[in-house]
């Protein structure tokens, strides 16, 4: 979990490299190393974020020139209703979902940690829909099961069926607008396999000799989680949180299929990111799609570094 | 911090990865309490397992299914067996789903090689060189990492459509070539941090220079990191959908992605068999290179967080 560690020490990150440096300065051939980066920095990165930056103090739909508006697109996203529905819509999913998918994940890997027989064979079934996840055919897929004919309805209809106790209602899961971001936040939970692999490589960084010294305490396996292992695994959590925090905010295919590219029903799927595309790729409004990208850059700053400051009240460093 | 300079942190031995080599924490007698719990365990894994795995094996059996059976029979096993869903999704578009394959291993390919070579330079001079304003430029590299794609791309577009690239592959591969997929120097800084100076101290001393140190000793001993690379490349490339979105509008050029979404909304709800055949036939390479590479993939993920 070394990555992990230097993550929640990011300030020492960028000083790492220079420890022992050679003694000869080798400027000319790293010119030509970091050559094809820098330029890329230059004209595909670094260029472009500021002409977005300047694009979104204008108004311009790609055919006609730039024109300059000043705070125009700035003060419109505060007016915006569906701005303000698609930061609903994208906060309730970051906020439910991915602590869900972390528990999920790290509940699973605390089974495997403890030496279970075919681990890997589990933690590659575990593991599999995270790569899948992102894929349109997953999406596809995901718009079928949940639809009103799917498989869930099929499964509902069936457990009504055997039993007369619990009758459970079916949905249109994905046309319902109360359930339809439902649906793709079980989507993000069904690809906790990564994060689940990040804590499994942390169970296995914790000495053995803290459980062997607090069972001879008498402490029992709860105990053990709250003051052991969760202490110990706060540094990874914390970078499993940060990680998929900024993954879920980019969430875009999955919105874009299961609603067919409108953020339906009723805008209950409009996450920021397919807004964006909407107003800049749709109705080219380009001005007004950089300035929501500059929104955008704010909001995961600013959950970054919340989650940095927050961090110092309940990560725990073993040094 | 010295662990990130050791190469274990990439190369680490499968003991400490793959645990299966490892001893069980506790090994104690066989009492039954503890195979019950064993078993409950299993029991737990399995149900999870087959939960998860279940709308994928669902996927696949409809596939084999004739329309009409898809929603009516909930089983997995078709009792009508069919493969009119392939020869019909195959030719459902304007061109046979071949093409589409053909235009997405491009795009992928060309991602690789780009990746690959662009990083790897890149990562050499972050790792051995010494240079002025290295750690500026450094933490410049990693506040790259984190800024969304959203935010540039529309001057990128702008960039990309005076170049007369858009509904080319240019846009897909050029930026990769560039290394602007900054993760990868960061996985590739740490491997190349871990390789022994004296090795580059020795080759310098025979008279190599910082191409033939490169070319010669660091990407061979950093095969596992070019190997992780290029197979989450792959991934992410095979999956990408937003900037193949915007920048693919012409339908020969259409890649996989685009090609299922097109083949969504021209069908719509009414042939769901062909659809599930072409998503299933999208996944395939993904779960080859998932096969195939697991053990980079795991190392990948365990040490740098990448998905």
């Amino acid at each position: 979990m070394a990555v992990a560690r230097e993550f929640s020490k990011h300030r020492k990150a960028a000083t790492t490299a220079a420890k022992a440096p050679p003694t000869r300065g080798d400027g000319k051939a790293a010119a030509v190393f970091l050559l094809p980066w820098f330029i890329g920095l230059v004209l595909i990165v670094v260029g472009p974020l500021l002409a977005s930056l300047y694009l979104s103090f204008t108004s311009y739909d790609l055919f006609g020139d730039p024109k300059f508006i000043g705070l125009e697109n700035y003060t419109r996203l505060f007016q915006d209703p569906r701005l303000a529905k698609s930061l609903q819509v994208t906060f309730t999913y970051v906020f439910v979902s991915v602590p869900l998918q972390l528990a999920v994940a790290l509940g699973l890997a605390m089974v495997l940690d403890r030496g279970v027989r075919g681990l890997s064979f589990y933690r590659s079934v575990f593991y599999l829909p995270s790569l899948l996840g992102a894929s349109v055919a997953i999406a596809i897929l995901w718009r079928q099961l949940f639809g009103t004919d799917g498989v869930l309805n099929q499964a509902i209809e069936w457990f009504n069926g055997i039993q007369p106790l619990i009758q459970i209602g079916t949905h249109g899961w994905v046309s319902d607008p109360e359930y339809a971001l439902g649906t793709l936040m079980v989507l993000n939970v069904w690809t906790f396999g990564s994060p689940m692999v990040i804590f499994l490589a942390g169970l296995r960084q914790i000495p053995e000799m803290y459980y062997e010294a607090a069972s001879l305490d008498g402490a029992s396996k709860f105990r053990q989680f709250t003051s052991i292992t969760f202490p110990m695994l706060t540094p990874v959590v914390f970078f499993n949180l940060v990680l998929q925090v900024i993954n879920a905010f980019q969430t875009f295919t999955q919105a874009f299929i299961v609603s067919g590219g409108t953020g339906g029903p009723v805008d209950s799927t409009l996450f920021y990111t397919l807004y964006l595309y909407l107003q800049g790729f749709a109705n080219f409004n380009m001005g007004y799609a950089s300035a929501m990208a500059w929104l955008l850059v704010l909001i995961i700053g600013a959950m970054t570094a919340l989650n940095f400051f927050a961090s110092r009240y309940w990560v725990f460093h073993d040094d | 911090m010295t662990e990130l300079t050791s190469p274990a942190t990439v190369t680490a031995s499968p003991a400490t990865v793959t645990h299966s080599t490892v001893q069980p924490r506790h090994r104690r007698a066989r009492l039954p309490r503890v195979r019950l719990r064993a078993l409950t365990k299993h029991a737990v894994l399995i149900t999870v397992g087959l939960l998860m795995i279940y709308p994928l094996l669902w996927m696949l059996a409809s596939s084999f299914k004739p329309d009409a059976l898809i929603f009516s029979e909930p089983g997995l096993i078709p009792t009508d067996f069919t493969t009119e869903n392939y020869t019909k999704g195959w030719n459902a578009l304007s061109h046979p789903f071949t093409h589409y394959l053909i235009n997405s291993l491009l795009v992928v390919a060309g991602a690789i090689v780009g990746n690959v070579v662009s990083c790897s330079m890149a990562a050499y001079a972050f790792a051995r060189l010494n240079f002025r304003f290295r750690r500026l430029w450094f933490a410049v590299m990693l506040v790259s990492i984190m800024l969304p794609i959203h935010v540039i791309i529309v001057p990128q577009y702008v960039l990309f459509s005076e170049l007369g690239w858009l509904n080319t592959f240019l846009p897909l591969i050029v930026p990769k070539l560039l290394a602007t997929d900054a993760f990868f120097i960061f996985l590739m800084v740490q491997f190349f941090r871990g390789v022994p100076r004296e090795l580059d101290e020795a080759a310098r001393i025979d008279g190599a220079g910082h191409v033939r140190i490169f070319t010669s000793i660091m990407l061979p001993l950093a095969a596992p990191a070019l190997a992780t690379t290029a197979i989450f490349t792959f991934i992410w490339t095979w999956n990408d959908f937003f900037s193949q979105l915007i920048f693919l509008t012409d339908p020969d050029l259409y890649t996989v992605p685009i090609a299922l979404r097109a083949f969504l909304d021209s069908t719509g709800e009414s042939s769901w068999g062909a659809m599930f055949a072409m998503s299933i036939v999208s996944l395939i390479p993904l779960f080859l290179v998932f096969l195939l590479g697991q053990r980079f993939l795991v190392r990948g993920i365990a040490t740098t967080g990448l998905k």
